[in-house]
């Protein structure tokens, strides 16, 4: 058990390590280097740039030295928690994002709560009543998550929601909370606008995870153990659940690590589409912009929020799948 | 006797005609194969069936609903449509066009309209084309945008952008599983426990942003076809995992099949065992892979172009065209923008469906 801690501990920062690089790599691909790209943007609004100044930026970040010098003083100073300045806002890129990277963590996070809360009954209901009416109904609801891509599902129910019952499902906070301070009654606000960007995000997901869960409990139904346990007279409900339900579960969880990224990646653009104050509209005007500071660091705080999101679900399963534990010893 | 003659064919069928048979039982399939198959067709003469140019921009023809043809103009077969006719707006003085319904535009079929290439061919005959079109007329089957850019000619030429958009991308990654795959069920060992971590890692990122990031850099300078190869690659680059673990899976098993042994004992080389007696046996479980990856790649090219990463105007494909119907107020106004949505989840589910099938055929013998 703690090898497979450790084994997945080191996978993370692994990844985190290539994120960091991928990151660094999306500050320098912009032609030019970037204080270049600075006082050009300066220039633009009217305010200029000293040559001194240009110098000495130039020196902060290791410009003109090879490529590694640069990663290694860029890492230095994030690990210190200076993300450096976003051109476009002119201030701190950790100001810029503020609030943002929580409420994607928040919206991602329940979407993956929502994924398994729906997957699970849902999934042992088709399988446990195969081509009844809602085994058919669940069967196409399934096909419609996959075929649908969350963004297109999202703008389809923005558009009836606003022709047919006139309302604007936008945000995540109404119009008084929106520049309000954090309270009671803002939180409340929150939980009233989470459940429908989260179950739009989630749809996709599910639809995979109960297309899993179904296959694998319809497996494990048909095996002569399932027969003996009827036939010893236990009750239904205890031959499904306690031993065919968690012998399916195994593959499902494998499959779960690899839910959350997918679920920050859908949360960027589903967030654009339906306009919340998640990271995601920061990142793609910030890229559109230019702003490489602030679109670099975004993709470094995501990463680094995935792995620990997996790390996290991964030490979840491990709690409730024995199973894993053991094989991983 | 029939029962013979049947249990004889199965006994004397190639794998390939095993595989058609069982594929050919799954119904859905086999409508999702005709889908896909029509709809690169439609890709195939895309220009032909356009009605008008899809990049020709006309104020006057802004946001006009889609036109209905009539068939039937005093009782014979000549189908129409109404012409259009500017107005001016009492409040805002604005001239606003609109259906006049006093004026018949007939159709004309294999009419001429904008030239274009087909096959090398330079030609401009197009399916339909109007007869006696006046400035501003036009056969909006599925209205126009803002600039007054006919929606159908612009939907079916991006079905061809789009469509193989995902093709060629399905080939990198393939190119890249394939390889990638093949050498860490070959080799084994550190080889392939460093391949395996790799794409552990790389199915861990998130990849919307790292794609977002990655397209961005593209410089503003490049073509529309430069642009086109460089969005392949870059989704293709986190995509080629998933072809990786069904080809390493299938070497790994088929290693320690009879008919391997044998050839190895026959004394055949590494390279004719693999080309010639391994990629044979599970070269339909890579197609089923591939056809079930495809719609992947029409959602990730979709999504990059919708959110203004991906290809870029004057490019058209799904993603840019359901670009314009990103924001409420315009799809208020004009909510046949979002016609287009349709053929992408048309698709989408016509290559899972074909998938499944696929999948399930592609072992005649299990």
């Amino acid at each position: 058990m703690i090898a497979f801690v450790t084994r997945r501990l080191l996978l993370g920062l692994v990844t985190v390590w290539l994120i960091s690089m991928l990151s660094f790599a999306i500050i320098q691909l912009p032609p030019g280097d970037f204080v270049d790209a600075y006082i050009a943007q300066l220039s633009a609004s009217g305010s200029t740039v000293s040559a001194e100044e240009a110098a000495a930026m130039r020196q902060l970040y290791g410009l003109g030295q090879p490529i590694y010098v640069q990663y290694g003083k860029w890492i230095f100073r994030v690990v210190q928690g200076d993300f450096g300045e976003s051109m476009e806002w002119r201030r701190p890129v950790t100001e810029v994002i503020g609030d943002r990277i929580w409420l994607t963590l928040l919206l991602s996070f329940s979407a993956l709560i929502i994924t398994w809360g729906l997957a699970l009954p849902i999934g042992i209901y088709s399988a446990v009543k195969q081509y009844s009416f809602g085994d058919y109904a669940f069967t196409l609801f399934g096909f419609i998550g996959i075929a649908v891509p969350n963004f297109l599902l999202a703008l389809i129910v923005m558009y009836f929601s606003f022709t047919l019952l006139d309302a604007n499902v936008g945000g995540l906070f109404s119009a008084d909370y929106l520049l309000a301070g954090w309270s009671l009654g803002k939180v409340w606000d929150l939980m009233k606008h989470l459940p429908l960007p989260a179950v739009i995000l989630a749809l996709g997901g599910t639809a995979q995870l109960i297309r899993i869960m179904r296959a694998n409990l319809l497996d494990e139904l048909r095996k002569p153990y399932v027969v003996t346990a009827r036939a010893k007279g236990v009750a239904e409900r205890k031959v499904i659940l306690k031993y065919p339900v968690r012998a399916a579960l195994n593959p499902f969880a494998s499959n779960i690590a690899y839910l959350f990224p997918y679920l920050v990646s859908g949360s960027i653009i589903v967030s654009i589409v339906l306009g919340l104050p998640t990271v995601g509209p920061l990142l793609v005007k910030a890229l559109i912009a230019k702003d490489m500071f602030l679109a670099g660091t975004i993709v470094l705080l995501l990463g680094v929020m995935t792995v620990i999101g997996t790390f996290i679900s991964d030490l979840v399963l491990m709690w409730v799948e024995p199973r894993l534990r053991h094989q991983m010893d | 006797m029939s029962a013979t003659v049947n249990a004889e064919r199965y006994a004397m069928a190639t794998q390939r005609q095993l595989i058609w048979w069982r594929f050919r039982k799954h119904k859905l399939a086999m409508a999702s194969l005709f889908i896909v198959g029509l709809f690169y067709l439609l890709a195939l003469g895309a220009d032909f069936l356009a009605t008008a140019d899809p990049h020709a921009t006309d104020a006057r023809t802004s946001y006009i609903a889609p036109q209905p043809v009539h068939f039937f103009d005093d009782g014979h077969f000549a189908p129409y449509i109404y012409g259009l006719k500017g107005v001016r707006d009492i409040k805002t003085f604005k001239l606003v066009y609109t259906v006049d319904t006093s004026r018949r535009v007939h159709l004309t079929f294999l009419g001429h309209g904008y030239p274009y290439d087909f096959l090398g061919m330079n030609t401009d005959i197009h399916l339909f084309g109007l007869a006696d079109a006046q400035r501003g007329d036009g056969i909006f089957l599925l209205g126009t945008d803002q600039l007054g850019r006919d929606l159908w000619s612009r939907l079916i030429v991006a079905t061809r952008v789009s469509l193989t958009i995902g093709l060629v991308g399905v080939t990198v990654s393939l190119f890249l599983g394939v390889l990638l795959g093949g050498i860490s069920a070959v080799y084994g060992g550190i080889v392939d426990t460093l391949i395996q971590r790799s794409i552990e890692v790389i199915r861990s990122l998130p990849t919307i942003p790292l794609w977002l990031g990655l397209a961005a850099a593209l410089p503003n300078d490049w073509s529309v076809t430069q642009i086109y190869f460089a969005i392949t690659v870059i989704i293709s680059l986190l995509a080629w995992t998933d072809l990786a673990r069904v080809v390493r899976g299938k070497f790994l098993a088929l290693r320690e099949e009879d008919f391997v042994l044998a050839a190895e004992l026959a004394g055949a080389s590494q390279f004719r065992i693999i080309f010639h007696h391994m990629l044979p046996s599970f070269a339909s479980h890579i197609i089923a892979a591939v056809s079930l990856a495809l719609p992947a790649m029409i959602i990730s090219e979709t999504s990059l172009s919708f959110l203004g990463l991906g290809l870029r105007p004057p490019a058209i494909s799904w993603g840019i065209l359901l670009q314009d119907a990103q924001n409420i107020q315009t799809l208020a106004l004009a909510p046949w923008l979002l016609i287009s949505a349709i053929p992408v989840i048309l698709v989408i589910l016509a290559f899972n469906f074909l998938g499944d099938g696929l999948r399930d055929a592609a072992d005649p013998y299990g």
